[in-house]
């Protein structure tokens, strides 16, 4: 890790470079080249919308509203998602009965759903919650699954002789904390795919704030640097979420997991 | 106590032919209750099958394991097993792997490390109570994991092959710690190896099997007093005399 870490020290400034390079081209394309706004905003014009936006004083209801979708369904997900690959992964039983299932619902996108997500749910947050479910929960109950399955049996074997019999306290002492990097990594993928799912989740008109709303609501207007504005948003977002939740997890794993394989 | 009795064990697996494969076959002996024992055979031969049965890891085809006068059926908190792989919960800090029996068992989160502390110590591994397994050496993890079989206070204690992935010298000191530990704590301890050194060295009596199906080939009591030199004559010649007896009526037919 700390090599890495040294490593990407001396090459953030390779990195900010070709930010910066892709900044000047996009700014020379767009203002020299094309100059049609609508077509291709250039940086200056993206950076004066978003000035703009913020004197609007909206981007934090949007932030908000599209919280509070992602928190809903990323939630869910977790409510569900868990507890099933749990199960799946104890219980061979439970595992030949929910997987055919499972398999045959996977592959259905999750923008698939949305005439249901409205029928069921109504344009209510609760709807776009559930595009966000949909695509969030499948990475946590495979992730979950095969972390449960691939608890060395020697754990639980050292767990049942100190007196750890039960199953309940077998998944809940030795199974769980075992599978824990596995289960994390579930809710990392689920998190970014979530994520992706947020503008298709708020393009159907669920509420009056939220970044992809907004970004479909500014295109209406054809008001295209603010589009991107909103994408840049979206962007910045994901990274952050994904940042923060590295930091937790290694931090979290790095005592113990190092020269283990899991 | 620690009083082992075994009539009559027999274990066989399925084959995928539909044949049986016999691994113990109509085992019978005793463990007197503080006695070291160490059972010897080639691999193979249904050393970790037995132990396993003991341990109630396994389910026997028939027979019956008395501890103490009772049936044994399923793990006890009466028998402590340290595991051939490294066992220790990597999620759990040394004195937490310790304490997770008592954990277990409801005792009071006091009561539960006082405990540990004292197993940590008997280990020597006390500057290393909240370290993570990842950090110590396999030795160290080993001699951990006999401290957190020992705090349940079990009265027979199983080890299969515990020092079998440690180096000859780290081996040899953790087999002189294991009868110190033994000296003190007076367990009834059933011992796996391969190694006729370990056995000489550690043994009040060692168990040879034959191979497969297991059956209890010879019963070898060593008498040298503790602690035993490795380097004596008498040692040599019993660890001539258990080589010779294997070679002659213990081997694959």
């Amino acid at each position: 890790m700390g090599r890495d870490n040294q490593k990407n020290g001396k090459n953030r400034w390779l990195g900010l470079l070709a930010i910066l390079i892709a900044l000047a081209v996009w700014q020379f394309v767009a203002a020299v080249i094309i100059r049609y706004p609508f077509i291709l905003p250039a940086p200056t014009d993206v950076f004066a919308a978003f000035v703009s936006l913020v004197h609007e004083g909206t981007l934090l209801l949007d932030l908000q509203a599209s919280l509070v979708h992602f928190a809903i369904g990323l939630g869910m997900a977790l409510l569900v998602g868990i507890p099933v690959g749990i199960l799946m992964g104890w219980n061979r039983r439970f595992d030949a009965f929910l997987d055919p299932l499972i398999e045959l619902l996977r592959p259905v996108p999750p923008l698939a759903w949305i005439p249901f997500a409205i029928i069921w749910f109504g344009l209510t947050a609760s709807a776009a919650g559930f595009i966000i479910f949909i695509g969030a929960v499948f990475p946590i109950i495979i992730n979950t699954y095969s972390g449960f399955r691939g608890v060395p049996r020697v754990f639980v074997e050292a767990g049942k002789m100190l007196g750890c019999t039960r199953s309940r306290d077998l998944i809940r002492y030795i199974a769980f904390p075992a599978a824990l990097p596995s289960v994390a990594a579930g809710i990392r993928i689920a998190t970014g795919v979530g994520w992706m799912c947020l503008v298709a989740a708020e393009l159907f008109g669920v509420s009056n704030y939220g970044i992809g709303q907004k970004l479909w609501f500014f295109y209406s207007l054809h008001r295209m640097d603010s589009v991107v504005v909103y994408m840049i948003i979206l962007g910045l977002i994901g990274l952050a979420f994904d940042m923060i939740f590295r930091y937790y997890i290694e931090r979290y794993f790095l005592k113990w997991r190092t020269g283990e394989v899991a | 106590m620690g009083n082992l009795v075994i009539r009559n064990l027999k274990q066989s697996f399925r084959r995928d032919d539909g044949s049986d494969l016999v691994v113990l076959d109509d085992l019978n002996f005793e463990v007197q209750d503080k006695e070291f024992v160490c059972i010897l055979g080639s691999s193979g031969c249904g050393k970790t099958t037995l132990l396993r049965l003991i341990a109630g890891l396994d389910t026997a085809r028939s027979g019956s394991i008395n501890l103490d006068g009772e049936e044994m059926q399923g793990p006890s908190p009466k028998v402590g097993f340290v595991f051939q792989e490294y066992s220790l919960f990597p999620w759990r800090n040394v004195i937490d792997n310790i304490a997770f029996g008592l954990e277990m068992n409801g005792t009071p989160k006091e009561e539960r490390y006082r405990t540990a502390e004292h197993y940590l110590d008997l280990v020597n591994l006390s500057q290393f109570r909240i370290s993570y397994p990842s950090e110590l050496s396999g030795g160290m993890r080993q001699r951990i994991a006999v401290a957190r079989a020992l705090a349940l206070e079990p009265v027979l204690l199983l080890m299969d092959e515990p020092f079998g992935a440690l180096d000859a010298q780290t081996r040899n000191m953790l087999q002189k710690e294991l009868l110190e530990i033994w000296e003190k704590t007076k367990k009834t301890i059933i011992f796996i190896t391969h190694s006729v050194d370990e056995a000489v060295y550690l043994a009040d009596r060692i168990f040879v099997l034959t191979p497969r199906p297991g059956r209890i080939c010879q019963i070898f009591p060593i008498e040298l007093t503790r602690p035993r030199d490795r380097t004596s004559v008498e040692f040599a010649q019993l660890r001539r005399q258990v080589l010779d007896l294997i070679g002659q009526h213990c081997a694959i037919q």
